[in-house]
């Protein structure tokens, strides 16, 4: 096992909940992406976007900050060194995949943000289900694209 | 500056240190690589423990945290604590979530990791934004 990764994995994880807590203790909200980025485009509740908007600048300059550092900071699997790594697949795919990912999170009220960190740290009976419900089919649909019909890599 | 404008600045600069905080927090546990998400969730193949060490340190952290600031009746920044009070567990609920693992593997892309990935943008990421930002707006007219 990569200690190194596990570690950073462990770190970053506390960090993620502590900007959940501050995001609570703040301003009352919970650190769901995808609430957060769905109210935000369509309104609700209206003249509530300023922070909304701050959060995703925030959230998009992270990164960018730790690659600015260097230092090692991020570590990305694929490529060493580099803190934001390349997608898994083509175009195709990730239009498929993204229409997935914005209606499933948008009907199913939360992603692993909003239900698989803050839902579970509530002990939210909804956002262990649909925990529980996200990890089974993407752990399905691995094993079918990667196993089944051959898409390893870069599909 | 009036009072209501200075509070509106506090809240906008809570709201970019939250997101600041995640922005790393996903950065450094490698989460913007959606190669280690996938390599996580392929538990038949060269398995990938990272993304367990994440989701354990983020909601033990939150799961702590969350207890003290519940102690207070009010955020810091005025308002009210804003909590799901949905409760029933309904096909909206487990479909919408078994949509979504079937886009998240299939792409490695949570919406938090590929936001924050905007910074290194290429061609299949902005594919997977635009669907993205369509699915929720398709998802509020079907409920």
């Amino acid at each position: 096992m990569d200690w190194t990764a596990s570690l950073q994995g462990l770190v970053g994880g506390v960090l993620i909940g502590l900007s959940a807590t501050w995001l609570m203790a703040t301003l009352g909200r919970i650190a769901g992406i995808s609430g957060i980025v769905g109210n935000l485009i369509t309104q609700r509740p209206k003249g509530d976007s300023a922070w909304r908007v701050a959060f995703l600048l925030g959230l998009i300059s992270g990164p960018l900050l730790l690659m600015a550092l260097g230092g090692g900071l991020g570590n990305v699997a694929g490529s060493p060194g580099e803190v934001i790594g390349a997608p898994v697949g083509g175009v195709g795919l990730m239009l498929v995949a993204g229409l997935l990912v914005g209606v499933g999170t948008g009907l199913g009220s939360g992603c692993t943000s909003g239900h698989g960190v803050c839902g579970l740290a509530r002990l939210a009976p909804r956002s262990m289900a649909a925990t529980g419900m996200f990890l089974a089919t993407a752990l399905v649909t691995v094993y079918i694209s990667r196993h089944l019909l051959g898409l390893g890599g870069g599909v | 500056m009036s009072q209501l404008n200075k509070s509106n600045w506090m809240k906008t600069a809570a709201g970019y240190a939250a997101g600041l905080l995640f922005g790393i927090g996903l950065a450094v546990s490698g989460m913007t690589d959606p190669a280690r998400v996938v390599g996580f969730l392929d538990v038949a193949g060269a398995w990938d423990p990272t993304l367990m060490f994440v989701l354990g340190g983020a909601v033990v952290t939150t799961f702590i945290c969350y207890r003290l600031v519940f102690k207070r009746t009010a955020p810091l920044l005025g308002g009210v604590f804003q909590l799901p009070t949905k409760r029933e567990l309904d096909a909206k609920l487990l479909g919408g979530a078994a949509l979504f693992g079937i886009g998240w593997g299939l792409s490695g892309y949570c919406p938090g990791p590929a936001i924050a990935s905007i910074g290194g943008l290429s061609l299949p990421l902005l594919a997977m934004l635009l669907t993205m930002v369509l699915g929720w707006f398709a998802a509020k007219r079907i409920a």
